[in-house]
């Protein structure tokens, strides 16, 4: 595909004795062109790679479970059935946990963009006494860490166990997010819009709701999406903190029936290995459909969130 | 200030007798009048305290018998009980060698591939499949652990899988993956770089993107093939952020995968697939063992502290990019 595209290779066959290249000889560019083969040809299979195993998820959800038991589904769907999606649709723990996560995700991502945005852009302050100290504070809680028991015992020493805070507190702000906002209110904030904007006489409260913010959409944007697409994929929290499965979100509800293959409610009915096998191969459908279900929110906002995310992968590579 | 500007001009150099009260004074002044920013920051500050440093305060407890009543300060103190007889267990050696494997394989197969990756989609010339090729190659990133999980547990199916019946259609017997210690770790690193090498690239290929375009065109007029501009300009110039994010992975070594070590254990494959940090879940939320699996992950930090040590000081002896 690049080969065609390839000015130099395919309009200007002539170029390598032209006079302003003098040591590009013919050879050097059948290897540029084996290269750039040999290079799609790798890219190709990793996108195949990807993309493969998904495309047949999502065929074999809404293929006959006997084809796919049998393994005659390979790149077309066969005796198109929906009954995996409307056995989802029944499932009121799905929708129970759905709701929770909805629930746990924009709290979650308030709580943690908030308290990041302020906290990061006092510390962009240099005029702050004690950032340096401050700062150090955060960043040994990256190397440093508490662990797994301790977090739960103190967790639960708060009384905060089976509750909506246990899941959308303990992880709230990540330093290296903190550090990402930092940087960027240190490189797009100028020193100068702050002295007029003090001369004027705006508090840093003002300056920071009025001014720093409007200017950080980006950077907010950006924020709102790492912890949306954080929390709606997030299930250990929750794990080990809730024991109350009416609270639990859709990755634990996901984990139970996809991982565990807790079947219960698609019903085993009757004793004989015939129904038995049936339902299996029902439970099976519904695993697929399920996957399909709980990816298809995010990858659909995912073109629209790339944007966003290559941005902070630079704004990270700055740093 | 205006105060401490006649005050330096007129004494230059004698004049340290007043300083210190002045300096104290004008410091509490300058915090005073910097109260919005703490303000700004106490939410963080007091989210760190309680969340990082508690829990951190708290580790003492791996030198302690825990006992809820106590707490973390009053639990009787019982020294390196529980890290001897962690070491003495029966599990001791194959704990810490399945997360020794499993760290160092992940790392030597997954870190490489991103940047592999990167150097080949950034001589793509048409920008538009170089587009496709990074949305195709990230979109697993944002899959979450336990649906990836879950594809391996229906695609691997030994009954119903579609690996499987591509190996019953080339005629060979079927493999139950899941339930093979054998398999754990193939299927492990392999999944991780299903899911994740394509998002670690877009870094790399930010940094390929900083490179000065000048350097190609010289190397271009020069007769340097694509091998050797890649090799000779692209390789060096996204030498640092290698070096920093691998000293970050080392740094990270044993702490990353560990939901999803959990998630793919199975009855029949804990023999490779227990880790450190799986073990310390069982021991100490499932059975309650506090102290004892608070022993263990501090003995998990530890020695993930001292790989990134090392290996820091290693990249320093190479004269390449440290953290500090």
């Amino acid at each position: 595909m690049s080969l065609t595209t390839n000015p130099r290779t395919l309009n200007h066959p002539n170029r390598a004795s032209s006079p302003g290249r003098p040591k590009q000889t013919l050879r050097d560019r059948y290897g540029d062109r084996a290269f750039n083969i040999a290079a799609t040809t790798v890219l190709l299979l990793s996108i195949l790679a990807v993309v493969y195993p998904l495309y047949f998820i999502v065929i074999a959800s809404i293929s006959d479970p006997n084809a796919v038991y049998e393994g005659k589904v390979w790149l077309f769907p066969s005796g198109v059935t929906t009954e995996g999606y409307e056995r989802i649709f029944a499932d009121s723990r799905i929708w129970n946990g759905l709701g929770n996560t909805v629930i746990y995700t924009v709290l979650g991502t308030a709580i943690s963009v908030s308290t990041i945005l302020c906290g990061a852009y006092a510390l962009s302050r240099k005029d702050m006494p004690g950032r340096k100290i401050l700062m150090l504070l955060f960043v040994i809680t990256m190397f440093f860490d508490g662990g797994l028991i301790t977090k739960y015992l103190v967790v639960r020493d708060l009384g905060m166990l089976d509750t909506v805070w246990a899941v959308v507190l303990p992880g709230a702000v990540g330093v290296w997010n903190l550090i990402i906002a930092r940087s960027f209110f240190e490189h797009t904030i100028p020193n100068e819009l702050r002295e007029a904007a003090q001369m004027d006489g705006a508090t840093d409260f003002k300056f920071f709701f009025q001014m720093v913010l409007p200017l950080s959409k980006p950077l907010i944007m950006l924020m709102i999406m790492v912890h949306v697409v954080a929390q709606w994929n997030s299930f250990f929290d929750a794990l080990i903190f809730l024991n109350d499965d009416s609270k639990y979100p859709l990755q634990l509800v996901l984990r139970n029936i996809l991982i565990q293959s807790d079947v219960s409610s698609t019903g085993t009915t009757g004793g004989d290995i015939e129904s038995y096998a049936a339902a299996q191969r029902i439970a099976e459908l519904t695993k697929y459909a399920m996957i399909v279900v709980s990816s298809l929110p995010l990858m659909i906002a995912l073109p629209f969130m790339q944007k966003h995310f290559t941005k902070g992968a630079m704004i990270g590579a700055v740093k | 200030m205006s105060r401490t500007i006649p005050a330096r001009r007129g004494r230059p150099a004698a004049a340290p007798l007043p300083q210190p009260k002045n300096s104290l004074a004008l410091r509490l002044k300058r915090i005073s009048r910097a109260w919005q920013l703490y303000v700004l920051l106490a939410p963080a500050i007091i989210y760190i305290v309680v969340f990082k440093y508690w829990p951190m305060y708290g580790v003492q407890i791996a030198f302690k018998n825990y006992n809820p009543v106590d707490g973390f300060t009053d639990s009787p103190w019982v020294g390196l009980t529980h890290f001897i007889r962690f070491m003495n267990s029966y599990q001791f050696g194959q704990v810490v060698g399945n997360t020794l494997w499993i760290a160092v394989l992940g790392l030597l197969v997954a870190f490489p591939i991103p940047i592999i990756l990167a150097l080949l989609v950034n001589q793509l010339q048409s920008e538009r499949f170089k587009k496709f090729t990074q949305t195709v190659l990230y979109s697993p990133a944002f899959i979450s652990t336990v649906v990836v999980v879950g594809i391996m547990f229906v695609v691997l199916s030994p009954r119903s899988g579609l690996v499987n019946n591509a190996i019953q259609l080339g005629g060979g017997e079927p493999i139950f993956f899941m339930g093979s210690a054998e398999w754990f770790r193939p299927i492990y690193v392999i999944s991780d770089v299903w899911q994740n090498a394509g998002f670690s690239m877009i870094v790399y290929l930010a940094a390929l993107a900083a490179i000065d375009p000048a350097l190609h065109d010289a190397a271009k007029v020069d007769g340097a093939s694509k091998l050797q501009r890649i090799r000779h300009i692209d390789l060096p110039g996204i030498m640092p952020v290698v070096t920093i994010l691998f000293i970050l992975a080392i740094g990270n070594l044993l702490n990353v995968g560990f939901e999803k070590a959990l998630l793919m254990q199975t009855p029949l494959n804990l023999s490779t697939s227990e880790i450190i940090q799986t073990y310390v879940y069982h021991a100490g939320l499932q059975q309650a063992q506090f102290s004892y699996s608070a022993a263990i992950g501090l003995f998990n930090s530890l020695l993930n502290l001292a790989l990134l040590l090392v290996f820091n000081t290693i990249a320093r002896r190479a004269n390449q990019a440290t953290l500090w």
